[in-house]
């Protein structure tokens, strides 16, 4: 009687060591996204090449009908131009990519995708962050899959790797393709 | 001399990342978003409020806080307006709900649980009987013993 009494504060103790250990190897920056199965929020943007010259901007309509991957950037963004070449093979390999500048400059925007290539089939200007703030972003580069009913499906924060793209990412986007 | 002290002391207001550009025109709509920016998280920067920090995306959250209650929004609907956006983990509080009921309730479980087993153990003690007289042998011992003390 008397060893348990003395013995279950140290294994309650354990208990809780081994709980927070757990907690530790947890990353706190990983949100979950509230947009897991909901509509994306509603937006129309004018394009980074709004300002001189002209261009397409985006809406959020526009990623219907087809699934679609929604990659917020900025020329600003130190992982951005390591998550590049992802975007580039995912846009060859036939899927629509769709880009957001968020609180970027225009015109930095232009020449970050001038110096590094365009994977996106429209790019909008997220001047103020205000659209950011809608969808929930905390950082960039972040990128939402968007099926055809124009709902979020996932969310991947930080940047894609290739490995990513192949093992999950891919898989997921045969599957919306599939979908009714 | 305290009487200055005191009153700088009142004059100065606790620090705040709050830029001047950003406030409201109305001192009472400005106070409300205050107190609802403190107990809102800047998201990237995790334990600082929006009130606190200078993350330029904590900035922006205040504008939107400003801007919803210029729309006329009340606290509650400001505050929903940002959970639906980034989820319970932008409220600095948790809110009481089911998957928060152990965090809530739990330290309380423990208090009730340990004053339980105090008061139990209490009673076990007050349960015997308080004067046992000594044993002959037990006498014996404590003779020896205080004759060991005085030599």
């Amino acid at each position: 009687m008397n060893r348990i009494v003395f013995l279950a504060p140290v294994i309650a103790f354990i208990a809780l060591v081994g709980f927070f250990g757990i907690g530790l190897t947890k990353d706190p920056k990983e949100l979950p996204s509230q947009l897991i199965d909901r509509p994306l929020p509603t937006f129309d943007l004018p394009g980074i090449a709004a300002a001189p010259g002209g261009g397409p901007g985006l809406a959020s309509v526009t990623l219907k009908g087809e699934p679609a991957l929604l990659n917020i950037f900025a020329s600003w963004c130190a992982a951005c131009p390591q998550e590049h070449p992802v975007l580039t093979r995912i846009s060859a390999e036939g899927f629509p990519v769709y880009g957001i500048a968020w609180k970027d400059k225009p015109q930095d925007s232009r020449d970050w995708l001038t110096k590094w290539g365009n994977p996106y089939r429209a790019t909008a200007a997220d001047e103020n962050g205000r659209t950011a703030i809608d969808l929930g972003v905390t950082g960039v580069p972040e990128t939402f899959i968007v099926d055809k009913a124009g709902r979020v499906r996932f969310k991947q924060i930080g940047p894609i790797s290739p490995e990513q793209w192949e093992a999950t990412i891919k898989p997921l986007m045969a599957k919306l393709r599939a979908e009714a | 001399m305290k009487v200055l002290i005191a009153a700088l002391l009142l004059m100065s207001a606790p620090a705040a990342a709050v830029l001047p550009d950003e406030m409201l025109a109305d001192p009472a709509l400005e106070a409300r978003a205050r107190t609802i920016s403190r107990d809102l998280r800047c998201v990237v920067c995790q334990n600082q409020s929006i009130d606190d920090s200078d993350a330029p995306l904590a900035r922006d959250l205040r504008l939107v806080v400003r801007e919803q209650l210029t729309l006329g929004k009340s606290d509650t609907e400001t505050i929903d307006y940002l959970v639906t956006r980034y989820g319970n983990f932008v409220l600095l509080k948790p809110p009481v709900e089911p998957a928060t009921w152990a965090l809530w309730l739990g330290p309380f479980a423990v208090l009730l649980g340990g004053g339980a087993a105090l008061i139990a153990w209490n009673r076990r003690r007050s349960a015997l009987p308080a004067d046992i007289p000594l044993s002959e042998s037990e006498l014996a011992q404590v003779a020896a013993l205080s004759q060991d003390e005085t030599t």
